[in-house]
């Protein structure tokens, strides 16, 4: 596509052998990619419409013999998965509106509005990126236990706000927005949060999704925080209810579960997909 | 950047000046100005009180303290420290962590690398490798973690069954002592790779065609090339996921509690296995913070000059 030089030179590959080798290069990624990251999704999600029998034979077999839907039924209904699946939208979804309203807030403070002290309450957020959040889950977890907030979907919600990533990420983009503009509209009579509604946030659409991508993926994908804060086997969220049900259930339905448990991530990233990896790919040059 | 602001707001004093502010020092600096500022910090400060600094605070506090949620702690100065020390699983964690992180950089680091130049030279099909190679990032750890579990099955598993068809002797994979940690090591590499690839994708593509143009003219051949002008140029990038990965490679927790409980033989404890156990299984909390210190201690330090070092980047570019 682009015509930017790499490692091997345009002239190189023309050659009639550098097109030989190209070829068998490209061929093998392409048979490589599909056998270590294609396979294995395929192997889930055909292992869960064989018997049982079947799924623990030897050899096993590439494609089912009898095609079931049973695994997947069995799941929904035994695992109770409606419930864990709802546990975890809930989870998500307020996760990322606390994250998306406290954070902007917050950081649209720390940007325009210039409080005492904004440097030295910037300083504390951006200390706290120092501090890895796994070492922190026991006092976290005593704190949400005091508060009363176990087995309470508060225990994720607010947590989650304390993203000092996010919430830096955010201030970096306000702070590109120039200070006229904002100005103007004050001129025309907006207020501090009319101006951040109508013209800071529609402004900061990009930035406002890669958040939102990043909030969601985290509290779906976490896994030791709800382990702990949700003893409560009605409450927990998919991954935690997982692992809880899987030692003492049929490998066809577990394998079901999993592959249900993984649709609405997998679904979110192949529609979002080149937002996902442009953002990745952006966030990691500019550090 | 704040020189200009500062000329600007004088043009508008000149401009406007019945709408005139004050100067850059003294904007904002009117009470009713500070209360708005501190009533949308507010959410975010609380979270951030609660839930980050005083917890840090706090596990500093408990490590020298016998508590028991419910009962008034108790001082027991540096007695956790040397209960976590004496208990023969602290040895093992440590050593766990350290030799998973250490594969982690081997494995997980070397393989990532060599496809993400690859997959640059390749000219078809981008779109298809950059979805693929992210799709096990999108399947939730748990999910990977199961998976792995099932082709690690000494009888019925498929890891086993390639090394059949290969004709190549079996493994015990995660069951065998001697082979648990590198079994994890892989199914962390399968689940997380596709990110760093995806950021090396994209350093390499910022690196100058004239650069190795340049090294060709002078003779350089491939492997030079990749030596003299890729690595030196994608040095920084190299250095930063080196450090996040060796930050979030020593706070495993997922694979070794999904798929082999910390065993055999304590061959997969790690330490935040460890401070769970501390914590849910004795119900020690002092020792699971005296135990979350140190770790934090050790982390804040590859922390400290991860941050220090794109912060000096970010001011240079």
């Amino acid at each position: 596509m682009s015509s930017t030089r790499t490692l091997v030179s345009p002239a190189a590959l023309a050659r009639p052998r550098g097109r030989a080798v190209y070829w068998t290069v490209f061929t093998s990624v392409v048979l490589l990619f599909a056998l270590a990251f294609l396979f294995p999704v395929y192997w889930m999600a055909t292992g869960a419409m064989k018997s049982p029998d079947e799924v623990a034979q030897t050899p096993p077999t590439l494609v089912p013999k009898e095609w079931h839907l049973r695994g997947y039924t069995d799941a929904w209904d035994l695992m109770q998965l409606p419930t864990h699946l709802w546990n975890t939208v809930v989870q998500a979804a307020g996760a990322w509106l606390f994250q998306l309203v406290l954070c902007t807030a917050a950081a649209y403070a720390l940007s325009k509005l210039r409080p005492v002290f904004g440097k030295v309450i910037l300083g504390g957020i951006l200390a706290t990126l120092m501090v890895p959040a796994q070492a922190l889950v026991v006092p976290k977890y005593l704190t949400v236990a005091d508060l009363g907030l176990l087995n309470d979907p508060l225990a994720i919600w607010l947590p989650a706000v304390a993203n000092a990533f996010n919430l830096y990420l955010l201030k970096r983009f306000f702070d590109q927005i120039p200070r006229d503009v904002l100005e103007a509209a004050e001129i025309d009579g907006a207020g501090k949060l009319r101006t951040l509604w109508s013209i800071v946030l529609p402004m900061s659409r990009p930035v406002l999704g890669v958040v939102s991508i990043f909030a969601l993926v985290a509290v779906w994908q976490d896994f030791l925080w709800p382990l702990m804060v949700f003893s409560d086997t009605d409450k927990q969220p998919i991954s935690v209810a997982l692992v809880q049900l899987s030692q003492n259930i049929q490998l066809t339905v577990l394998i079901a579960a999993m592959v249900i448990a993984s649709i609405p991530m997998v679904a979110m990233f192949l529609i979002f997909q080149r937002h996902i990896i442009a953002g990745i790919s952006a966030g990691s040059t500019k550090g | 950047m704040t020189k200009t602001a500062q000329r600007r707001t004088v043009e508008k004093v000149t401009v406007r000046p019945v709408r005139a502010k004050p100067p850059e020092r003294g904007a904002g600096r009117r009470l009713p100005d500070q209360l708005r500022a501190y009533a949308f910090l507010l959410g975010g400060l609380v979270c951030f009180g609660l839930f980050s600094w005083y917890p840090a605070l706090r596990a500093i506090v408990i490590a020298f303290q016998k508590y028991t949620p419910g009962a008034p702690p108790e001082w027991v100065g540096t007695a956790n420290f040397t209960r976590v020390l004496d208990d023969p699983e602290f040895a093992a964690a440590w050593r766990n962590t350290l030799t998973f992180t250490l594969l982690a950089l081997l494995i997980g680091f070397a393989i990532p690398f060599v496809l993400a130049l690859v997959l640059n030279e390749l000219r078809h099909a981008k779109a298809f490798f950059r979805v693929v190679v992210y799709l096990p990032v999108m399947i939730p750890p748990v999910v990977s973690a199961l998976l792995w579990k099932w082709f690690y099955d000494p009888g019925t598993g498929l890891a086993n069954e390639v090394l059949r068809f290969l004709h190549l002797p079996t493994s015990n994979w995660s069951n065998g002592a001697d082979t648990a940690l590198v079994s994890l090591v892989i199914v962390a590499t399968w689940a997380n790779m596709g990110g760093t690839v995806l950021i090396y994708l994209a350093a390499l593509q910022s690196i100058p065609g004239e650069l190795y143009e340049a090294a060709e003219l002078d003779g350089a051949n491939l492997l030079q090339r990749v030596r003299h002008v890729t690595i030196p140029q994608t040095r920084f990038v190299i250095l930063m996921l080196m450090l996040l990965q060796i930050i979030a490679t020593m706070q495993v927790f997922t694979e070794p509690f999904v798929i082999t409980g910390g065993g055999p033989e304590n061959a997969t404890v790690t330490v935040l296995y460890l401070i769970y156990k501390y914590a849910f299984l004795y119900n020690d909390f002092g020792g699971a913070c005296a135990l979350s210190v140190m770790l934090l201690v050790f982390l804040g330090i590859f922390s400290a000059i991860y941050l220090r070092l794109t912060r000096s980047e970010g001011e240079d570019a």
